[in-house]
């Protein structure tokens, strides 16, 4: 089902098979499956910035018994005497089992794949895809609710660049969320082929410009990026609507959780940490969970 | 006998494309990389009455005929047409179009940051078709959306 495979989009897995990882997940963070990669070598090549993506799957790998080779930024390696994409990767291929990249072009992670023979991992490509945080998304949500049909869910943000909002909610059409909100100023809205393909998959839409809490199950919080805004002053209008704080929480469900991918700058105050409703840093501790069961079943140590 | 020939003679040797969507006459010349300094006769009817189309364009042009990779290209814009051959006045070819599932080479990613545009990386700007009318192409790599008038757009 996963040996030997790409994990390039989340699109690339259907429902049973995300089930299946989330049953593997489950069983790694209770302690029940204890897979072992001792032997085998994980190649990290990322290209641009990570704190969690590089260091959890590093984690991960090492708490498995495997070992980790890569680098974390291109200083220091022959990117930066002008080796291309390519090349490097077949470095890379030649000295692991499996290799994670990020990279700021799209599409990157596919051209990878298409040039190395050992499983390649999109660690996040450009504003398109990050397959593995949409992974942990969902499995925070499974394991909060125990399902992820029948929720609704509001996603409050930029949801045009940010590759994780667009990977979580291509990870929402393999289920059956009750209803999908999509809080973002105008001209931050979900990119048209994201919309697309939930609407085809039969997930009832609503856009807002402003947040509204009530119905939701999960609020999933993503940064605004001020740079992307071409006149300050607009910035600074929205900004306010997009910064959630105790009081912008009032009327929210009981069980509603709160989930980022993070890094977080203001856009959740720090009060809000203390509530029930967060989840973040819990959704970032099942990063780690959620790559060991990938790269077990991605290295076939786990059927 | 057909309307059109009211207005334009048939042609000896070369070819008729017919069924081009009414307006894109101009657009298929383009494509074709005709720019009317070749020294063809070339006979462009734009808006005639069609059954098909309600109303279509067609363009002949005499001493040419169009090679296979070149009748892909007229399929972006004019993704109904037909490439009719002709030899002393008779039909001895007829084609008609039809854009391939998956478009290779042919155009660009309107997307800066999508790796095809990355020069010296072995790759080819590739887009699979989604809807051929109206026309809509998801490139492969970075998933953007090409639009009819995007594709238009880098023939110009």
């Amino acid at each position: 089902m996963f040996e030997g495979r790409d994990v390039l989009s989340i699109l690339d897995f259907s429902r049973e098979e995300l089930e299946k990882l989330f049953d593997v997940t489950s069983k790694i963070e209770r302690g029940s499956l204890r897979p072992n990669l001792h032997g085998k070598i994980l190649a990290t090549a990322f290209f641009e910035p990570s704190t969690r993506t590089r260091l959890s799957f590093e984690t991960a790998m090492k708490k498995l018994g495997g070992s980790v080779i890569g680098f974390g930024g291109v200083e220091g390696t022959s990117v930066a005497k002008g080796e291309n994409l390519a090349d490097t990767i077949r470095m890379l291929d030649c000295y692991s089992d499996v290799i994670v990249i990020r990279h700021p072009l799209e599409g990157a992670a596919k051209l990878a794949a298409e040039v190395a023979r050992v499983p390649v991992i999109n660690g996040g490509d450009g504003s398109r895809h990050h397959p593995t945080q949409a992974m942990i998304d969902l499995y925070t949500i499974w394991k909060e609710f125990g399902k992820i049909d029948g929720l609704e869910i509001g996603l409050l943000g930029d949801l045009r660049y940010g590759r994780a909002s667009s990977s979580f909610l291509y990870g929402l059409s393999r289920f059956k969320p009750k209803k999908i909100y999509l809080f973002s100023p105008p001209t931050l809205r979900v990119r048209r082929e994201v919309k697309d393909c939930l609407v085809k998959s039969g997930i009832t839409l609503e856009e807002g410009e402003k947040l509204e809490v009530e119905n939701l199950d999960v609020l999933y919080v993503t940064r605004i990026q001020k740079e992307r805004f071409p006149d300050p002053a607009e910035y600074e209008k929205v900004r306010g609507s997009y910064r959630l704080s105790v009081s912008s929480l009032e009327g929210a469900k009981d069980r509603l959780i709160i989930l980022h991918p993070l890094p977080r700058v203001d856009e959740i105050d720090l009060e809000v940490d203390e509530t029930k409703h967060a989840r973040y840093f819990q959704q970032a501790a099942n990063g780690v969970f959620v790559r060991m069961a990938l790269l077990s079943l991605v290295l076939g140590r786990v059927k | 006998m057909k309307e059109e020939e009211l207005i334009v003679r048939r042609i000896k040797d070369g070819t008729v494309i017919d069924h081009i969507p009414a307006g894109q006459a101009l657009n298929v010349l383009k494509i074709l990389g005709l720019t009317g300094r070749e020294g063809y006769t070339i006979a462009i009817v734009m808006h005639v009455p069609s059954q098909k189309l309600g109303k279509k364009d067609i363009v002949k042009v005499e001493g040419k005929e169009l090679k296979p990779d070149e009748v892909n290209r007229i399929a972006l814009v004019a993704p109904n047409a037909t490439i009719n051959t002709i030899r002393k006045f008779r039909v001895v070819g007829k084609i008609k179009v039809q854009l391939p599932d998956r478009v290779t080479n042919l155009i660009r990613c309107t997307n800066p940051a999508c790796i095809t545009n990355k020069p010296r990386e072995p790759v080819s700007p590739s887009f699979l078709t989604l809807s051929r009318s109206p026309l809509l192409l998801s490139c492969e790599y970075c998933g953007t959306y090409i639009t009819q008038d995007e594709v238009v757009e880098q023939f110009l």
